[in-house]
């Protein structure tokens, strides 16, 4: 019957007055969130006042959308170099020397034993560089970083794993979030999100920005500072290196790290009290400052290559042992490059290249159009769709434009705790449901009518009308759900911001054009006991 | 009190009767759109084919294009399209993808910016590396697909077999006929779109469903009637409730497209195409499809067999 109990209204009504609670906030200005907060007496607990407002997406609030990938063959490089070092470091501690020396390949390296007694000494120690994957309680099959394969004639073969790789890339990401942050938030950049995106992806927002090429330029270089010294004529293990100011001009340098930027305590922009040159000054830990005054001391006379990414910045000649763990790199610098680079230092070297694979900016004049034209085409929706509904069932369409504004209400209700962002295809969707979430109330209404038409009484017709469509609503909400919610798993960005709207949407509708049409109905029909209906 | 009647009560149309057209009529317009979709093609946005979009507000009001499409043309970064957009003063770029991978991409922008950075404001940048939009492309995909699958999973739980699959032929019918419109609109095809298809889809089944289910009802309380009329019957039962969803959504959709500015102004117009379609498709072609698929069939069969309780 249209009976409701009093515990029934009273919890749907409490609901939705949260609900409508929550999306306070958001209807505000954030002045005049923080002036109601401060108004409010000392002995309300803060809790207890919904505080939280709708975050808005790039799209509404302007701001740079930047998807850096890490460059997963620039990350194999340098595992690949690294590995090469252990290799070395291994056969001379064996005392094994390889026909061939060591080979690089693209996932490891190889080296050519034919001795089977150095083989035997060598072998064991190779394996020990291979590190075992995942938790051993969760037993992975044991799967481990890097396969040492042997081939009978004395081929050892060392080669990354497809799980290994993948390791590699997840720590490489894992790692770049962190210097990424470092680096942006020396810029003194507001509230920036850095999130990981899929197995090698790093999603960089950064709200207000308006022209995202300083931050490209901070995110776009490795910053890997190494100490090297410049290779004697006849020297082995040389690479070949390109000179920063010297386009085409390459020098040999020793593979040999003395030190690199991972041993920096601290980097700052400096100008040289000499030539008045801009520089970048440095200080290193104490095993950095160790090391670095040993070479330094047995160099003494030989030029000390100071190499940025691969690329030879300056070759100054060691002139004393440095000993204090401190120095300077100059290198014909402009005052914003020793800026950035001392910017770059601090924060540490990146794992790998990244590359920038999307790139997305509105500017903030944009967004607030956008949020203008939005709030315009949603009252302009709502005033049709309220005019229509009550002209169609007239009372009845009064109690379904409540619920339909309760619609709405809740649905930035739920977004505000939900703490999900409105984007500009969800203020579209927002507006679509405006015009969908009637649709319940206009199929009960006119299976109500069809029933009483059919010489039911009021009240049975009522009754039966709401029982009958409730199947026929629970249908048609579904589909529409189950294709909103493959859209929020499919969509990014944007796109998933209407998913999310539609989907809240058509939770709300339930509640508001079912129950809370339902108990409006039902209360009029006591206050009132009509005879007919008033449509 | 009631002022407005969209569909009079106790209508007795005969829907079932127009098939004859309906059917021709929408096999043609299919037909075409697959042979547009083959041979014109869709406006991919950059979104799916990669690329730089600029839009680019004139700081003085003005807007010369074609200063802007001689120096655009000029940096060497292949073809670029200008168009003029939105109120005064709007211009929009949008350059292929650059060969020279990833990093290549943001040469376009700075070179751009270095350009007209002095008269025009950007509004908005986007640029989408290759990778990305195969990626992009390959989940548009497999989005739809998915959800015409589940979906179909979904009624064939909930309703008989040959419901199912008139309701999936109307969505595939409303899919195609809605790419059609971005192929004769030249609308950009971009994931705004694929989000308007799904929503689409959704509203497709809405439709088809409030008249399947009171087919349903139907067929349980007149289990002689035959097919025709009972779908006749349907269609005519829910039809005032049909013109009113259509037209509050409808209504809806008129106030993006007027109101909602440029961005969300492409997304309404389809969505308003889409509910055209979807109240067509729903009552000229799923309905009457249950006419060859057989309704009878097999349901009668199985629901006289007393699965089902009669009606009171």
């Amino acid at each position: 019957m249209l009976r409701f109990s009093k515990s029934k209204i009273i919890f749907t009504m409490g609901i939705i007055v949260i609900g409508l609670l929550l999306a306070v906030p958001s209807m505000m200005s954030r002045e005049q969130r923080l002036s109601f907060q401060r108004s409010l007496p000392g002995w309300v607990p803060s809790w207890l006042i919904p505080s939280r407002a709708i975050v808005l997406g790039l799209d509404l609030q302007g701001g740079s959308h930047v998807l850096l990938e890490v460059d997963v063959q620039d990350l194999m490089r340098t595992q690949t170099v690294q590995l090469r070092d252990d290799v070395r470091r291994i056969l001379r501690e064996t005392r094994v020397s390889p026909a061939g020396g060591i080979q690089v390949t693209p996932r490891g390296a190889q080296i050519r034993v034919p001795d089977v007694a150095e083989r035997d000494r060598v072998l064991p120690k190779l394996r020990e560089l291979s590190q075992p994957l995942g938790s051993a309680v969760l037993g992975q099959g044991g799967s481990r970083d890097l396969d040492v394969a042997v081939t009978p004639d004395g081929l050892i073969t060392l080669t990354y794993s497809e799980a290994g790789v993948n390791e590699k890339v997840r720590r490489a990401v894992e790692q770049a979030i962190e210097v990424i942050r470092r680096r942006i938030d020396v810029t003194g950049t507001t509230e920036p999100s850095i999130q990981r995106q899929g197995a090698d992806r790093i999603l960089v927002q950064v709200p207000g920005l308006q022209d995202p090429q300083r931050l490209k330029e901070l995110l776009g270089r490795t910053a890997k500072l190494e100490f090297r010294l410049l290779a004697q004529p006849g020297a082995a293990d040389v690479d070949m290196l390109p000179m920063r100011e010297e386009a085409g001009n390459r020098v040999p340098v020793e593979r040999r790290v003395i030190v690199d930027g991972s041993d920096l305590v601290d980097a700052q922009p400096a100008f040289d009290s000499r030539t008045q040159e801009p520089i970048v000054n440095f200080r290193f830990n104490i095993r950095g400052a160790q090391r670095f005054g040993q070479a330094t001391t047995e160099a003494i006379g030989r030029p000390l290559a100071i190499v940025l990414d691969n690329e030879v910045i300056s070759a100054p000649t060691i002139q004393s042992a440095i000993t204090g763990g401190a120095g300077q790199i100059s290198g014909r610098f402009t005052v914003q490059q020793v800026n950035d680079l001392s910017i770059l230092l601090r924060a540490g070297a990146l794992p790998a290249k990244l590359t920038i694979v999307e790139e997305r900016t509105v500017g903030p004049g944009l967004g607030q159009d956008s949020i203008e034209a939005g709030k315009k085409a949603t009252y302009v929706a709502t005033i049709f769709v309220v005019i229509f509904m009550f002209a169609t069932y007239g009372l009845f369409g009064l109690f379904a434009n409540i619920a339909l504004v309760v619609h709405v209400g809740l649905i930035f209700g739920l977004m505000s705790i939900l703490e999900a962002t409105l984007t500009l295809p969800g203020i579209a969707g927002i507006v679509l449901t405006i015009g969908t979430a009637v649709d319940s109330n206009v199929l009960i209404y006119e299976r109500i009518r069809e029933e009483f038409r059919s010489g039911r009484s009021m009240v049975s017709a009522i009754q039966a009308g709401f029982d009958r469509a409730f199947a026929t609503i629970i249908d048609s909400n579904s589909t529409m759900a189950i294709a909103a919610v493959i859209l929020f798993f499919l969509g990014s960005g944007p796109v998933r911001g209407f998913a999310v709207v539609f989907i809240l949407g058509i939770l709300t509708t339930v509640l508001t054009a079912v129950t809370l049409t339902r108990m409006m109905i039902a209360l009029w029909y006591h206050w009132m006991r009509p005879k007919t209906l008033p449509f | 009190m009631r002022l407005i009647r969209l569909w009079p009560d106790d209508s007795r149309f005969d829907f079932m009767k127009f098939r004859r057209f309906s059917f021709p009529f929408s096999a043609i317009l299919s037909l075409a759109t697959v042979i547009l979709l083959l041979t014109v093609g869709l406006n991919f946005g950059i979104d799916f084919k990669g690329g730089t979009l600029m839009e680019l507000q004139a700081k003085s009001g003005k807007a010369d294009v074609a200063k802007v499409r001689g120096a655009a043309e000029g940096f060497g970064f292949g073809e670029v399209e200008v168009q003029e957009f939105g109120s005064a003063g709007g211009i929009s770029l949008r350059f292929a993808i650059q060969s020279g991978g990833e990093a290549a991409q943001s040469a376009v922008v700075q070179k751009a910016r270095d350009t007209f950075g002095a008269e025009y404001d950007f509004q908005r940048v986007e640029t989408v590396g290759p990778r990305v939009s195969g990626e992009l492309v390959q989940s548009g995909t497999i989005g739809i697909i998915l959800a015409v699958i589940a979906v179909l999973f979904y009624l064939w739980f909930r309703f008989e077999r040959e419901l199912a699959v008139g309701a999936i032929i109307g969505t595939l019918h409303d899919i195609v006929l809605t790419l059609g419109f971005f192929v004769i609109t030249r609308h950009e095809f971009n994931m705004t779109s694929i989000a308007a298809i799904l929503t689409i889809v959704g509203y497709s089944l809405n439709e088809t469903v409030v008249v399947f289910d009171r087919t349903r009802e139907l067929m349980r309380r007149y289990k002689t009637m035959p097919s025709v009329e009972l779908l006749n019957l349907s269609i005519n039962n829910t039809m005032s409730r049909t013109v009113m969803t259509a037209v509050t959504t409808a209504l809806s959709l008129l106030a993006l497209v007027m109101f909602g500015g440029r961005a969300i102004e492409g997304f309404a117009q389809v969505m308003l195409y889409g509910v055209v379609i979807c109240t067509y498709s729903a009552i000229f072609i799923s309905s009457p499809m249950l006419i060859y698929i057989g309704l009878r069939g097999s349901e009668a069969a199985r629901t006289v067999g007393g699965k089902v309780a009669p009606a009171e």
